[in-house]
C-alpha cells in the first residue's frame, strides 16, 4: 500500500513534513467523506488515495456513499446537469423523492464526525439530518456558477445549512450565506494514470491500441462531447497537417448522451485520413491514458465549456506542453507561453501547434516547466494539506 | 561558529486556506470600487500573499491587481503603475489600500474609456486564513539554523520574512531578529534585514539568506 512517505520522491521538498506535522495535530479526529459513488471521475479517483493516506496518518478517515432506487439516481443526474447550466426537467415529485431517499440514507449511515465533507449533488440534502456536533462542508467539484434557476432554488437552502462550501475556483461559485473556500483539485502522481512508465511499457500499450510512434503524436484525451470540442481539434489538426506529418489521436469515453452522435461525426470526418485515430476507452483505462500522454508530442485540451480539466495537469506532469481552451480551470493550470498556451479558437490551436512543431526546443522546455508547475500546485500532497488545514481551521 | 542561542529558532511553515468573497471586478472602475470596500485581509491576500503563491516560472508583477491588469485587461500602463507599489513600504494595510486605489483612480481620470475584460478572466477578490505549522526541532547554533533553512518548506520563508513583518508587526523579520537577539550577531542580522523581498520569489530569498549565513560561518572558521 502507498503511504505518505512514498510521496517524498515526487512532492516538493518539505511538503511531506508539513503533512506529518498536520497529521499529528489531527490524530484521532474523524473525517467523513460522503459521495454518490466510488467510481468514475476525478473526485472518486483522488478519494481512493486520500482516504488511506489520512488513515495512515492517524486520522479516522471514512468514505461512505449514498444510494437509492433508479428514480433517485436519475434525479441526482438531472439535478447536477441542471446545476451545470443546461435546461433539464425537474418535477416536484422527483425532487421530493430525492430528499426522501436521502432521509433513508441518513438512517443507514453514521454521520458523526469532526468534519463531514459532502461531495457534489447526490448526498447534498443529507445535511438536513446532520447531528448536533461536527462541522459540515459541501464540496462542489463542478462549475455551478450559471445553474438553471429552478435547480439552484432547490439546492441553495440545503447548501446554506452547511458551515461552509468548497469550490475549485472562485469563478465556479455562487453567492451563498456561508463561507466559500477555494481548493483546487489534484492528480495522484503514483496512481496508474500518472506513475512512471518505461518506454517499453509505453510502446507495448500503444501497440495494443494500434497506434504507431513513427511520427509526432498530437493527443486529446476527453469525453466525446461538444464541451471538449473533438471536432474542433480535428479541424486544427487539418490546418497543421498541411505543413507537418503528424498523427492525431483522440481518446476518450462516451460519458454522456451526445457521445454516440459526436463519435459518429468524428469517425465520418476521419474516414479518409489514416493519421486520425479515434480510440473509445472504458472509464478505467488509466494506464492506457498514461501511456498515450507519455507518447504524445503535444497534448490538447481544447475545451469550449468549463470544468477544471485536470487532463492538462496530467499531461504536464508527463513533461508535455499543453494547448488548452481558455475555459474553466485550464487558464489556471497552463501558464501561458511557459507550460503551453491557452487559445480561443480552432485557428489559435493550429497556430500554437505549428509554433511548437517549428520550435522543437520549446517542447522540451515547456514540458519541464509544466512538470515543476504541477509538482508545486496540482499534486495530491497539496490537496491533502488543504483539507487538513480546513479541518484545523473549522475545528478551531 | 559554535555560539549557542539563548532561545532556539523554531521554523514555522504555513498553509494558506483561500476564501472567495462576493466581490468581483470586470473593469478597472469596478476594481477601484471593490478595492475600497473589501476587508483589509483581502488587500493583504492580493499583495503580500502574492509572494506565497508566486512561482518563479511566471512573470513577476508584485501583486494580483497588477497581474490581472496585464494579463486580462491588457492594460500594461496600469499594470506597471500597480506593480511598483511595494507593499512592504506601508505600515498599515489601510495605507496600502489607499495607495493602490489612488493609482487606479489617477489612471482612470486620464482614460476616455474604461478597460474591461473581454476575453480574459473576471477579478475575484479573495482572502485567506493562514494555518501555522511548526517544522522540525529548533536550531540552537548558526550551523543548525543553516541546515534547517536549507531543507524547510518554502512557506516558512514566507512566514518569517513576509508574514512576520507585514501582519505580525515584527518589522525586522524573524531570522534577523533571532540572529541579533539570541546569537548576538548584529552585523549578520542587519544584512538579512536588508534583503529585498519585493519582486522576487521565496526560493531566491532563501538562497540570499543562506549565502549570508555561509559567509558568516566561513568567516568564523577562518
Amino acid at each position: 500500500m502507498i503511504g505518505v512517505e512514498d510521496y517524498r520522491r515526487v512532492a516538493p521538498p518539505g511538503v511531506v513534513d508539513i503533512i506529518l506535522t498536520l497529521g499529528e495535530r489531527l490524530r484521532g479526529r474523524r473525517l467523513l467523506h460522503l459521495s454518490g459513488g466510488r467510481f468514475g471521475g476525478g473526485p472518486a479517483e483522488i478519494l481512493h488515495t486520500m482516504v488511506p493516506i489520512m488513515t495512515d496518518l492517524g486520522i479516522e478517515a471514512v468514505w461512505e456513499i449514498t444510494g437509492g432506487d433508479p428514480a433517485f439516481y436519475a434525479t441526482a443526474t438531472t439535478l447536477e446537469a441542471a446545476l451545470r447550466g443546461p435546461e433539464r426537467v425537474l418535477t416536484d415529485e422527483a425532487l421530493d423523492h430525492f430528499v426522501d431517499m436521502n432521509r433513508v440514507n441518513a438512517k443507514k449511515l453514521s454521520l458523526e464526525a469532526d468534519l463531514v465533507l459532502v461531495h457534489d449533488v447526490q448526498p447534498a440534502t443529507l445535511v438536513q439530518q446532520r447531528p448536533a456536533s461536527g462541522r459540515w462542508v459541501w464540496r462542489c467539484h463542478f462549475d455551478c456558477s450559471r445553474p438553471q434557476r429552478r435547480a439552484w432554488s432547490f439546492l441553495r437552502p440545503f447548501v446554506n445549512q452547511y458551515d461552509a462550501a468548497i469550490f475549485s475556483l472562485p469563478a465556479f461559485a455562487r453567492r451563498l450565506g456561508v463561507p466559500k473556500y477555494i481548493i483546487q483539485p489534484s492528480i495522484d502522481p503514483l496512481s496508474e494514470k500518472n506513475r512512471d512508465l518505461s518506454p517499453r511499457e509505453v510502446a507495448t500499450i500503444l501497440g495494443t491500441l494500434g497506434i504507431g510512434q513513427d511520427k509526432p503524436i498530437l493527443l486529446q484525451v476527453g469525453s466525446f462531447n461538444s464541451a471538449d470540442d473533438p471536432l474542433g481539434v480535428v479541424n486544427a489538426y487539418r490546418l497543421v497537417k498541411k505543413h507537418y506529418d503528424v498523427r492525431l489521436v483522440l481518446a476518450g469515453t462516451l460519458a454522456d448522451p451526445e457521445g454516440p452522435s459526436v463519435l459518429d461525426e468524428l469517425r465520418e470526418s476521419a474516414q479518409r485520413d489514416p493519421d486520425i485515430l479515434i480510440r473509445e476507452l472504458p472509464p478505467d483505462a488509466h494506464i492506457q491514458i498514461n501511456a498515450l500522454q507519455r507518447a504524445a508530442t503535444i497534448v490538447l485540451q481544447k475545451s469550449v465549456r468549463g470544468s477544471f480539466g485536470l487532463g492538462a495537469a496530467e499531461a504536464m506532469w508527463k513533461g508535455k506542453p499543453v494547448i488548452g481552451g481558455f475555459v474553466g480551470g485550464l487558464p489556471h493550470q497552463i501558464v501561458y507561453d511557459v507550460t503551453g498556451y491557452t487559445v480561443h479558437s480552432v485557428e489559435g490551436a493550429a497556430f500554437r501547434l505549428r509554433h511548437l512543431l517549428n520550435n522543437r526546443e520549446l517542447i522540451a522546455r515547456m514540458g519541464a516547466a509544466g512538470r515543476e508547475h504541477v509538482r508545486r500546485s496540482f499534486l495530491i500532497t497539496r490537496h491533502l494539506v488543504d483539507y487538513m488545514a480546513l479541518l484545523i481551521h473549522l475545528a478551531s | 561558529m559554535n555560539r549557542r542561542a539563548k532561545h532556539p529558532f523554531v521554523f514555522t511553515g504555513c498553509v494558506e486556506l483561500r476564501q472567495a468573497l462576493d466581490h468581483r471586478a470586470t473593469d478597472e472602475r469596478e476594481l477601484l470600487e471593490r478595492l475600497e470596500e473589501v476587508p483589509a485581509g483581502s488587500v493583504f491576500y492580493h499583495t503580500h500573499g502574492y509572494f506565497l503563491r508566486h512561482r518563479p516560472i511566471t512573470t513577476a508583477y508584485g501583486n494580483d491587481f497588477a497581474a490581472w491588469a496585464a494579463a486580462h485587461l491588457r492594460d500594461q500602463v496600469l499594470a506597471e503603475r500597480l506593480a511598483v507599489v511595494n507593499p512592504f513600504e506601508f505600515s498599515t494595510l489601510e495605507d496600502l489600500r489607499e495607495e493602490l486605489a489612488s493609482v487606479i483612480h489617477d489612471h482612470l481620470v486620464r482614460l476616455s474609456s474604461v478597460p474591461r475584460v473581454e476575453l480574459g478572466e473576471v477579478f475575484y477578490f479573495q482572502q485567506s486564513h493562514v494555518v501555522e505549522v511548526t517544522l522540525g526541532p529548533g536550531a540552537e547554533t548558526l550551523a543548525e539554523f543553516r541546515t534547517g533553512l536549507a531543507a524547510v518548506d518554502a512557506s516558512a520563508i514566507y512566514m518569517h520574512m513576509v508574514e512576520a513583518r507585514a501582519r505580525l508587526g515584527r518589522r525586522a523579520g524573524d531570522f534577523a531578529e533571532w540572529i541579533r537577539s539570541s546569537l548576538e550577531m548584529p552585523e549578520l542580522a542587519e544584512k538579512i534585514e536588508r534583503i529585498d523581498t519585493y519582486m522576487t520569489n521565496l526560493e531566491k530569498v532563501r538562497a540570499r539568506v543562506l549565502t549570508l549565513v555561509d559567509s558568516a560561518l566561513e568567516g568564523s572558521a577562518a
